[in-house]
């Protein structure tokens, strides 16, 4: 076990290197500026599975946690001038708590119910923050980058390294969420709640932690989104695409496991980019919306389910 | 500031304003609280239904008539939708729940990305000779679009009413929803009904959703405030109560009216959904729950 533990940070370490590598290599800015999303929706897709896959309280929320962590980034920014990493923290503190506030909504709400519970927060806060003239209202505020740190050249890069080092992170805590007696009860309250509860399964101390979990890596996720766009307004910070996005992925990838919503934010991430830049930012939604249809129905293990059937036959070919 | 007849003008419009509301949930109150079914697609089918009010509007109907004539459409188009639903979910009976949401997820991102490229993002009204004009009732001044669609919403909610009361089909889908077992064990088949239950449901959303566009302006996105509204409504009303839908619907209505009046349109949005956070937290079996 201890092996494998060094594995993944001695794997996650290269990745970080190789990222950082990358920020040397790539002239063309363009690519992290892409690729900067696509990291976002990793964060955000492996975020959702720790509450929605592992525990099947399906969220639909996400946009508000993503929202909250776009907000807290500038408060803190416009009040205290405060640096990206600290940015982050903030947000990551405030998801944690707004992820608790969720928490104790499944108390009472399972099923649809939670899920019609988690949109109206999102409309409810973004209806706040609408209100709220010192971060701009329903008008948008434009943020001014700070000047750019080294060891790197150009903002964006940096933005890019900070993402992956934020992928890591998430994974990470998914992960470990996962393997250990978390992920467990989580799995048990998915498959009977009652009975979890019945056999000494702590359930409401589970779910808080895992929606505090979750909520805090969202919300981070959120934070570098102001300094990225240099702007940031109500309508996009709170855009119900992050909550489809986050859950198309991950039952596109597959919830069964940490790496389902990499996979899947991975594929989708780079098809919407793809599209978007070729044809129409319409037509992602649209993709988004039939691939989730297609997989719900089709494939309910997601692509990991597919890959893992594919390498059942071959092996059992090889066999025979 | 606050006088009695801003007061009074706001409960007046309140009133239509929630008739109006239980028109267009009581398609959810049948799908989602009869049938269980997490229809959260349903304010993306009453969005079709105004843009195909608007289409044949453009054309030269009128848009209740034009909801009327695409009754028969949504009924075919709420047939297949809960075949597909019961086809791969409720039969199988596997985690329903969470696959099942994400499934009307996704249709409600068709529909609205479907509708984006058909007519387009900006915001599209109807022309009717009833629209534009205001009558005076006393002090109160009641625009005539709000009195139609506030007739609509009464005929539509008493028809229902009456049909899952009086006629036979309509008691045989209030029965699937009390108990299927003792339905099947009678000799009908639950699958026939319910697929008929949701047929009418989504039939209806088509005369509902010509009645959102008399209202007022829709653009493709406005099915996500009618997310909290429709379901703030079913929930209130306690699930599958039909006279229950249409005094939910007037208590939102004045809710929002009054709130509306006194701290400005800015907040509207959220008043359905802080309203359906607490119903579910005090009493999430509604005011006339089964």
């Amino acid at each position: 076990m201890s092996m494998r533990r060094h594995g993944f940070w001695i794997g996650a370490l290269c990745v970080l290197a190789l990222a950082y590598g990358l920020t040397l290599a790539i002239r063309n800015e363009y690519a992290f500026f892409a690729g900067f999303i696509i990291l976002q929706f990793i964060v955000l897709a492996t975020a959702w599975n720790i509450l929605g896959g592992y525990a099947g309280y399906v969220n639909f929320g996400t946009s508000a946690f993503f929202g909250i962590g776009v907000y807290t980034a500038i408060f803190l920014f416009k009040a205290l001038g405060a640096p990206l990493l600290v940015q982050m923290a903030g947000a990551a503190v405030m998801g944690a708590l707004l992820g608790f506030v969720t928490g104790l909504l499944t108390l009472r709400l399972h099923g649809i119910f939670f899920s019609i519970a988690t949109v109206a927060m999102t409309i409810i806060l973004e209806t706040l923050v609408i209100n709220w003239k010192y971060v701009g209202g329903a008008t948008g505020i434009q943020v001014l980058r700070p000047p750019v740190t080294e060891p790197f050249d150009s903002y964006i890069k940096m933005l890019f390294v900070i993402g992956v080092a934020l992928v890591i992170v998430a994974v990470a805590l998914s992960r470990h969420v996962q393997g250990s007696w978390i992920g467990r009860g989580l799995r048990a309250i998915r498959d009977d709640e009652t009975a979890a509860e019945c056999t000494g399964v702590p359930t409401l101390r589970l779910k808080l932690l895992a929606c505090s979990i979750s909520g805090a890596l969202m919300c981070a996720a959120g934070a570098p989104s102001a300094m990225y766009l240099q702007f940031a307004d109500t309508t996009s910070a709170f855009n119900l695409n992050y909550s489809v996005s986050a859950l198309a992925m991950s039952l596109i990838g597959g919830t069964s496991h940490w790496a389902g919503p990499v996979l899947g934010a991975i594929v989708l991430g780079v098809t919407q980019q793809a599209l978007t830049v070729t044809i129409s930012s319409e037509l992602n939604v649209l993709v988004l919306g039939v691939m989730l249809i297609l997989f719900v129905v089709g494939a309910p293990e997601g692509l990991l389910g597919l890959l893992r059937k594919g390498w059942a036959r071959l092996a059992r070919g090889g066999g025979s | 500031m606050f006088s009695f007849e801003l007061l009074l003008d706001a409960v007046v419009l309140g009133v239509m304003l929630g008739c109006f509301y239980a028109a267009v949930s009581i398609g959810l109150s049948v799908s989602f609280g009869l049938l269980d079914v997490p229809h959260v697609a349903h304010p993306a089918f009453l969005v079709l239904g105004a843009y195909g009010a608007y289409a044949l509007n453009q054309a030269g109907w009128d848009p209740i008539v034009a909801g009327i004539v695409l009754t028969p459409l949504f009924y075919v188009l709420g047939v297949v939708a809960y075949r597909v639903y019961f086809e791969t979910f409720e039969k199988r009976g596997s985690d329903a729940g969470v696959r099942g949401l994400a499934f009307f997820f996704g249709v409600t991102f068709i529909v609205e990305v479907g509708i984006i490229m058909v007519f387009g993002v900006d915001q599209r009204t109807v022309q009717a000779g009833y629209i534009g004009k205001a009558i005076d009732i006393g002090d109160v001044r009641i625009p005539m679009r709000m009195i139609a669609a506030f007739g609509g919403a009464l005929a539509l909610t008493l028809a229902l009413t009456a049909y899952f009361s009086l006629t036979f089909s309509g008691r045989a889908i209030r029965a699937v929803a009390q108990d299927e077992i003792a339905l099947r064990l009678m000799g009908a088949n639950p699958l026939k009904v319910k697929q008929l239950a949701f047929g009418i449901a989504t039939a209806v959303v088509a005369v509902a959703g010509a009645l959102l566009i008399i209202v007022g302006p829709v653009e493709p996105t406005t099915h996500r405030v009618y997310i909290g509204r429709t379901f703030c409504v079913v929930v209130l009303a306690g699930l599958g109560s039909m006279h229950g839908t249409l005094v939910a619907g007037i208590v939102l209505g004045v809710v929002e009216s009054i709130v509306l009046t006194l701290y400005g349109a800015s907040w509207a949005p959220a008043i359905s959904f802080a309203m359906l956070l607490v119903v579910l937290a005090i009493r999430p079996q509604g005011m006339f729950g089964r």
